[in-house]
């Protein structure tokens, strides 16, 4: 349950960002989330939409969250699998020699200003 | 109606924060001081652990410690009261982690850089792994009683850490922990991590650690 200190962090920098494109306000920011980022997409909603309230430039913006699957790939048998089903463990050769090719991402993607 | 425009980030979402512990990682190093963070579940022992560490090691250097919890000043009482060296506690306002701004804000507290600061972080494996805190080593603790199935559980923290301390060796006979399935676990999240085990109340293991933070400290820094 970290999500308020990430999206303070998310803010603070949409603001900057805002503030130097001598934006009024920020219609929407869009995020791209890892399905194993151990971001919780609601509960960082619920986050976002109280902490908003107290910016200058965010208070109608809206939020949208791009959920990224998660693949891992096992360096043995060159398989590719998803992380959330399988883990660590390769379902085709029981290998533990794997690594997360996507799904761990907490990205910032783009806003919209005016 | 002003003029509407999209504009491209792409960024990570701490990106502000991992500028900061860039920032103040490089400014340590230049003023001759080395951080170590050390983070575990609750009750792992890191501060018995950093008392027996200080205490060993402050006839060679000078050192600092920086107690973080939700609350109280227990922790840094008693550093201060067994090591007798500089300890600040930091109070995390209900956060379960430490970043670089309060790590930064801590570090001004201290009066004074020692050679070596150990930041004892938040008790807790989840979050505090997700912010760098411009530390220059990342130490994990486990502790026997915990089982030697933890880095399973908690991939993150184990994964980013540079030195993962195995503790309180001294009750293996009380608990099922397999100190060679614990490594092997630990090397599935990661293979680059150095592996030691202690017991800050035997001191078994514990000159080794001395060694190798002094080793650390002299030698390789994370850049």
């Amino acid at each position: 349950m970290h999500e308020l200190g990430i999206v303070k962090h998310v803010i603070a920098q949409a603001e900057k960002t805002a503030e130097e494109n001598g934006a009024e306000r920020v219609l929407k920011l869009t995020l791209e989330i890892g399905e194993v980022s151990s971001i919780v997409p609601s509960y960082f909603t619920d986050c976002f939409e109280w902490a908003k309230k107290k910016t200058r430039l965010m208070r109608d913006t809206e939020l949208e969250m791009i959920i990224l699957k998660a693949v891992s790939y096992c360096t043995k048998c060159k398989n590719t699998y998803k992380t959330t089903e399988h883990a660590k463990i390769c379902p085709y050769c029981k290998s533990a020699e794997t690594y997360l090719v996507t799904g761990n991402e907490m990205t910032i993607k783009d806003m919209v200003i005016e | 109606m002003g003029k509407v425009r999209t504009i491209l980030l792409n960024q990570s979402v701490l990106a502000d924060n991992d500028g900061e512990a860039q920032r103040l990682r490089e400014e340590l190093k230049e003023k001759g001081t080395f951080l170590i963070n050390v983070m575990s579940s609750p009750g792992a022992g890191k501060t018995t652990l950093l008392v027996g560490l200080i205490n060993r090691l402050k006839e060679h250097i000078s050192a600092g410690v920086m107690e973080a919890d939700i609350d109280s000043d227990v922790d840094a009482v008693r550093v201060a009261e067994k090591t007798g060296c500089k300890s600040i506690q930091l109070h995390t306002g209900g956060m379960c982690h430490l970043d670089a701004q309060m790590t930064r804000q801590g570090l001004e507290g201290l009066d004074g850089l020692p050679r070596l600061i150990f930041l004892e972080n938040v008790g807790n494996l989840v979050c505090p792994a997700e912010y760098d805190t411009g530390a220059h080593l990342d130490a994990v603790l486990l502790s026997v009683p915990e089982g030697d199935d933890k880095p399973l559980k908690y991939p993150l923290v184990f994964q980013k850490c540079g030195l993962v301390i195995i503790t309180k060796t001294d009750a293996g006979d009380y608990f099922p922990f397999d100190l060679q399935k614990c490594i092997r676990n630990i090397r599935l999240r990661n293979p680059r991590a150095d592996i030691l085990p202690v017991s800050a109340k035997t001191g078994e293991g514990m000159r080794e650690l001395s060694e190798y933070i002094l080793n650390k400290i002299n030698g390789k820094e994370k850049t």
